[in-house]
């Protein structure tokens, strides 16, 4: 059977992931640059007997979200600036008590109201940072209409398998641009469920890992499954009840933190391109590594054997891609549509071996690849 | 036979963190009573609190309970109920988390009608943090951050239910632990959003500032100043003035969220 191509936005593309992935719970409040999830979602949801709701914020989306989670439904929620620093309370909550959701945030000019229709990776540092306290998190940046789809169902995926909430950092240009893509068929990418507990109620703990056949990770049972379990966003035991026993408390933070380091490595996602012999690496993600790919190729076409670097997952940082770099290459350039955010990771992963060099707009214009090849030849010539 | 309370607390959470002469402990004991009384399976019971010394109640009940963020009860709640419908969903909510915070939740979840009963215990004070002022703390009462005396005019929690559209509203107060028992009762039965203002005290933190100060003396002024719903119609507005009137204020069969979702939106969708 030949297989449908389509031309679909970003937007689209993540609800199709979404669906595929098998979300049955969606809950949000509109906002431009996202607001074709929560449309399409409502259309589609309800027919595989999912409930798209609209709530009165988006800290009660947040909150909505973790809760239908709580009972055992993949969950999702989708927003952008404003509205993405409204959930951040929540977010904590979810991270803190490890409840597995997927939180979209189609990055749009900011700060504050910003430019609602316009292009930025501002919320970089956010998505790492956002809510009070330390905590472990994930971010995911993908960069193209197909990859939307694909990174949308590892995004559930992880936040599933490892009880990690999942961010996935969109913008308003890949959000909003329509590409071409064909639909992988049912069983061609992987769908994970979290993992149940198999002791009986009695015994269950919440957040005890000591029989878990994932280290770190603890099975979740469902409200409403027999299994009748506290949770709570005060200091928690394992057995999910407040505690104010420092020793108890750090045992616990190390192990949601220790859990992101123990599988970095099935979280980590990076894409290299014409690196091999590079001198020059350009370090790019989202909608940026688009004109950075073009400027590669032009860089080439000149004489300058330029590569490229893409993180597809920012957070956790994989610090050893840029380390390895760092040994080999003249500088590095890293295009951002902000003033330099996750230039400051790639700078400390370079621990000084190499020049770390931003080039950044923040006029809500995309980066045009003529930028990096001016800033790249520039400094080329230049040593 | 005395009841048995221990079925429903969860072994080794005792002693609770409640001061002595706290309201909340006994309306505690009602929502049990009315849980027995009404034989419901733990298991299907979720209960669910924001952040204050009320909301600390679901950590003992031997059921499904969430201790959320600061207001965010209701909305945490709507998850859960949507997303299984066989749960009855309690919500425990101080006034400050219900009513301030919480006080967008609170009119959305009323206007929505979502299958959700939210008991309000309304001790007029933010107890948890050191007696600041609530929304619902009475005019020239003293407050840590009302020293001069509270100035806020504050909110009718029953009022407000029914303004913003909640179809089953009521009011007691916790010296009343028979009528708080039936009135839970009626409250988890209603199908659609359901509210009870529980006048409560906190003789640590509203008490020590105002009067009366000790915890009995505050149980004897809910005694003393309740009158039934039924009686207060039949006065005039001086003869009521400054009384708490109790009762059922709002009971009627409106569509409610979550069953109009699953009949009507479901269907339309896979028919589609
Ligand atoms: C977002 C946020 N803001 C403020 C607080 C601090 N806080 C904790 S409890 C509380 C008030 C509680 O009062 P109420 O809801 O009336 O409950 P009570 O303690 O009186 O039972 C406040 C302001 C918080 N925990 N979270
Ligand atoms: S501070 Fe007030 S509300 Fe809190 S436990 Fe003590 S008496 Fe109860
Ligand atoms: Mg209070």
């Amino acid at each position: 059977m030949e297989k449908k191509a389509l031309l679909i936005s970003g937007n689209e593309a993540c609800v199709e992931g979404a669906l595929y992935a098998g979300i049955q719970f969606y809950a949000g409040y509109p906002i431009t640059p996202s607001s074709e999830i929560p449309e399409g979602l409502a259309r589609k949801l309800p027919k595989y007997g999912g409930v798209m709701i609209q709530m009165e914020d988006e800290i009660a989306a947040m909150a909505a979200t973790i809760g239908a989670s709580l009972t055992g439904k993949k969950a999702m929620t989708a927003t952008s600036g404003p509205g993405f620093s409204l959930k951040q309370e929540n977010l904590g909550f979810a991270s803190f008590n490890e409840v597995p959701c997927v939180i979209v945030n189609v990055m749009r000019g900011g700060p504050s109201t910003g430019a609602p229709t316009g292009p930025s990776q501002g919320d970089v540092m956010q998505a790492r940072w956002g809510t009070h306290g330390d905590h472990p998190i994930v971010a995911l940046a993908p960069n193209s209409i197909p990859e939307i789809f694909t990174e949308t169902v590892r995004g559930f995926n992880i936040t599933e398998k490892f009880r990690i909430p999942v961010i996935l950092l969109l913008d308003e240009i890949i959000a909003h641009m329509r590409e071409r893509i064909i639909f992988p068929e049912k069983g061609e990418l992987e769908v994970v469920d979290r993992l149940k507990p198999t002791v009986p109620p009695d015994q269950y703990k919440p957040f005890d890992v000591t029989n878990s056949p994932l280290p770190l990770v603890p099975p979740m049972a469902a409200y409403g499954s027999g299994y009748r379990f506290h949770v709570t966003g005060l200091n928690h035991r394992t057995d999910g009840f407040p505690t104010n026993n420092g020793d108890l408390i750090e045992k616990e933070m190390h192990r949601i933190m220790d859990k992101v380091d123990l599988y970095k490595k099935d979280i980590f996602k990076t894409e290299t391109y014409m690196l091999d012999d590079a001198e020059v690496a350009i370090v790019a993600y989202g909608s940026s590594s688009r004109a950075a790919k073009y400027a590669v190729n032009a860089l080439r076409e000149q004489g300058i054997k330029a590569g490229m670097l893409r993180y597809i997952t920012i957070w956790p940082f994989d610090e050893a891609a840029i380390e390895k770099l760092a040994q080999k290459v003249k500088f590095i350039v890293v295009p951002e549509l902000n003033f330099g955010q996750l230039i400051l990771e790639v700078e400390r992963a370079a621990k000084g071996k190499t020049r770390v060099y931003g080039v950044n707009r923040v006029n809500i214009e995309i980066i045009h690849p003529h930028e990096i090849i001016e800033k790249v030849k520039e400094l080329f010539h230049g040593i | 036979m005395a009841f048995e309370y221990e079925k429903y607390i969860r072994k080794g959470t005792l002693p609770h963190i409640w001061c002595p002469g706290c309201g909340h402990g006994i309306v505690m004991k009602s929502l049990l009573r009315a849980i027995d009384g009404l034989k419901l399976d733990k298991n299907d019971i979720a209960v669910v609190s924001g952040i204050g010394c009320a909301s600390r109640l679901p950590g003992y009940l031997d059921m499904n309970t969430l201790h959320t963020t600061h207001g965010r009860a209701l909305a945490f709640a709507t998850g859960i109920r949507l997303s299984n419908p066989k749960l009855k969903v309690i919500v425990v909510s101080g006034d400050g988390d219900a009513a301030a915070i919480g006080g967008n939740h609170f009119i959305h979840a009323a206007r929505r009608n979502i299958e959700i009963t939210l008991l309000v215990f309304n001790n007029s004070i933010y107890g948890m943090t050191g007696g600041q002022v609530a929304p619902t703390t009475p005019l020239g009462a003293i407050a840590t951050t009302m020293p001069y005396g509270n100035i806020d005019p504050p909110f009718d929690i029953v009022k407000l239910a029914e303004g913003a559209g909640a179809t089953f509203v009521a009011r007691t107060t916790s010296y009343h632990t028979a009528q708080t028992e039936q009135l839970i009762k009626q409250a988890i039965m209603h199908k659609g959003f359901s509210v009870i203002d529980i006048i409560d005290a906190c003789p640590v933190q509203f008490g020590r500032r105002n009067k009366p100060k000790e915890a009995p003396d505050m149980m004897q002024i809910q005694k003393d100043n309740s009158m039934p719903i039924q009686l207060a119609q039949k006065k005039t507005p001086e003869e009521i003035a400054g009384k708490i009137i109790t009762g059922v204020f709002v009971k009627k069969d409106l569509p409610s969220y979550m069953d109009t979702y699953y009949t009507t939106i479901i269907p339309k969708a896979q028919a589609k």
